[in-house]
């Protein structure tokens, strides 16, 4: 017996995904993130003076192809990467999960999110924003496809750096 | 005013130490207020940000709110973001199109000359009210070096162009790479804080030394990316290639070094992608052509960390960087930074140098990060200065000729010409 691919996508389905993918972000635990990639994935944090702009024509905060990820990883898990050694503790909180469009085998999803960061000797910092994922049917599963990221705050300010995957 | 002196230059010694005081204390930053950020030229904006007339951006520059705008006429003026009549705020949007700027508290208005041009009820005022005495305040002084313009409060302070001294010619260096000699500031601001003092972020901009260990996961990545970047042969050097610090006069300094990291005007690196080649080859060709081949190989083969006294960089390497830091405290720091590009750049040339400032830049580059965390992990050991005082910063003292990148020479020129400033006798 063969079990068809579902044609509707529901909020379940996403948010399973969406809260999959932030443990394994809050668990460090990037080599199965990445996996979760397509081979075309992209991942962008706009500036937080123009969310909605182009990277190509606007200077973003992030502003990563597959391979721009693929090395992001490599410096992330070296102990030299001096910014997140010893690694932050992160906790994403997502909620207001909407999908938004789906075309074919692609779906558009929205969800807030709180990502709590704490370092040593260091206060809070929380970064409140919107995720938007464009989501790629695999299986009964989903790949991601894109990743931006749109920060709330007017400026990084006292986030200082986004030196983790957000 | 003399004050003690808080460096200690020995020539004889060939030491140079600095008291770690300056880095932690409130006192001092009080006293930097006024001795630095209130009598040196300060960076406010470029004239590329204000296109047309009307467009105005709102900002603070060294803790004071401006308006930075263009009037109906097509001057570009910087006025204090401050009502007269009761101090609020009027323009509280961070960058638009507008004639007039409306107080929300009272209603007075001011064109974006600055002139003051509305109060509501204005018969109340005995004898009337001399509007032309209320407009909108400014700095005392505020002139451009080509397009980018500066503020200073100091009435008596020399002209602008004066006091760049030397480092017009490494402004000139960025803008060459223009055809039409015009740079703009492109689209998106990083603004950041870091949890450290503010001239912490002058050494870090042109401190070479720290790059192999500050920076070992982005050299990776180059290598990674397909760039070899091999140790330096010559064992004085601790960068792939030679680069000299030169003094600039007035405090201002830059590193001047042969570049191996690849730009986007014009030297093609693996990075770019073998489609990019033919693109770069012919924005060189164009740089040889205008400028002859000596100065096109100054403009393309050399990267360039230009600090203006006090706190503009100008960071003219794998992209270029304009930025901007202020005291929020001694111990933290707001900066601002910001990508500068030919205006007649095309889309993919465009592109690839706004990837290239990634690569390196900002708060989620390859390398800033891993900067912010240096200057932290600085000023969190520095609780300990009351029983540890002094920073050691004699890299490279008494050298005779050349001064290397790596060395700390430029520091030195930065902490003496501080130091003097505030009045003390070294």
């Amino acid at each position: 017996m063969t079990v068809a691919t579902p044609t509707v996508v529901t909020r379940a389905e996403i948010e399973d995904f969406l809260y999959h993918e932030a443990a394994l972000l809050d668990d460090w635990k990037l080599a199965a993130w990445e996996a979760l990639l397509t081979d075309d994935a992209a991942y962008y944090v706009p500036p937080n003076d123009h969310l909605e702009s182009d990277h190509r024509s606007t200077l973003f905060l992030v502003a990563d192809d597959r391979e721009r990820i693929r090395q992001r990883i490599i410096r992330i898990n070296d102990p030299n990467c001096h910014a997140e050694h010893p690694k932050s503790r992160t906790r994403r909180m997502i909620s207001n999960v909407r999908i938004l469009a789906v075309e074919g085998d692609l779906v558009t999803v929205a969800a807030n999110f709180v990502c709590y960061r704490y370092r040593r000797y260091e206060r809070i910092r929380e970064y409140v924003g919107a995720y938007r994922h464009v989501l790629k049917r695999a299986g009964d599963t989903f790949r991601i496809k894109e990743r931006r990221v749109l920060i709330d705050a007017h400026e990084l300010g006292s986030l200082g750096s986004v030196s983790f995957i957000l | 005013m003399s004050v003690r002196s808080y460096i200690v230059d020995d020539h004889d010694k060939k030491t140079f130490l600095l008291d770690r005081e300056v880095l932690v204390s409130d006192e001092i930053l009080r006293q930097e207020m006024a001795q630095i950020f209130g009598r040196c030229w300060i960076y406010v904006g470029h004239a590329s940000e204000l296109r047309k007339p009307g467009d105005f951006r709102s900002r603070k520059v060294a803790g004071r709110p401006v308006i930075f705008c263009r009037d109906q006429a097509g001057n570009i003026h910087c006025l204090f973001n401050t009502c007269r009549h009761r101090g609020a705020i009027v323009c509280t949007e961070r960058e638009g199109n507008r004639r007039r700027f409306q107080c929300i508290y009272h209603g007075w208005t001011y064109g974006n000359d600055g002139r003051l041009v509305g109060v509501p009820g204005d018969d109340a005022y005995a004898g009337g009210l001399d509007k032309t005495a209320y407009g909108l305040r400014r700095p005392a002084r505020f002139e451009e070096y080509r397009g980018f313009w500066f503020m200073c409060l100091d009435a008596g302070a020399p002209p602008l162009a004066d006091y760049l001294a030397g480092a017009r010619d490494y402004i000139d260096l960025v803008i060459d790479q223009s055809p039409s000699g015009q740079m703009e500031i492109i689209s998106g601001v990083q603004e950041y804080d870091v949890a450290a003092n503010w001239k912490l972020m002058v050494e870090n901009s042109v401190d070479d030394y720290h790059l192999p260990s500050t920076h070992s996961t982005w050299l990776n990545f180059m290598a990674n990316s397909g760039v070899k970047i091999e140790p330096p042969k010559d064992k004085s050097l601790v960068l792939p290639t030679h680069g000299k610090a030169v003094e600039l006069g007035n405090g201002h300094f830059t590193t001047d070094n042969v570049n191996f990291r690849g730009r986007p005007v014009a030297k093609w690196i693996p990075l770019y992608g073998d489609a990019a080649k033919g693109e770069i080859d012919e924005i060189r060709k164009e740089l040889v052509v205008r400028l002859g081949p000596e100065r096109a190989q100054r403009v393309a083969d050399t990267n360039r960390n230009l600090v203006i006294f006090p706190n503009l960089v100008i960071n003219d390497g794998s992209s270029v960087t304009v930025r901007t830091f202020y005291p929020e405290g001694a111990g933290r720091m707001h900066v601002t930074a910001w990508a500068l590009g030919p205006v007649e750049e095309g889309e993919s040339a465009r592109a690839r140098r706004l990837d290239a400032f990634l690569t390196f830049y900002g708060p989620g580059g390859f390398a800033t990060p891993d900067d912010v965390e240096a200057l932290e992990l600085v000023q969190q050991g520095l609780a300990n200065w009351a029983d540890d005082r002094w920073s050691e910063m004699s890299r490279g003292m008494g050298k005779e000729g050349d001064q290397l990148n790596s060395d700390e020479h430029h520091l030195r020129i930065f902490w003496r010409r501080w130091n003097e400033l505030m009045g003390a006798q070294a």
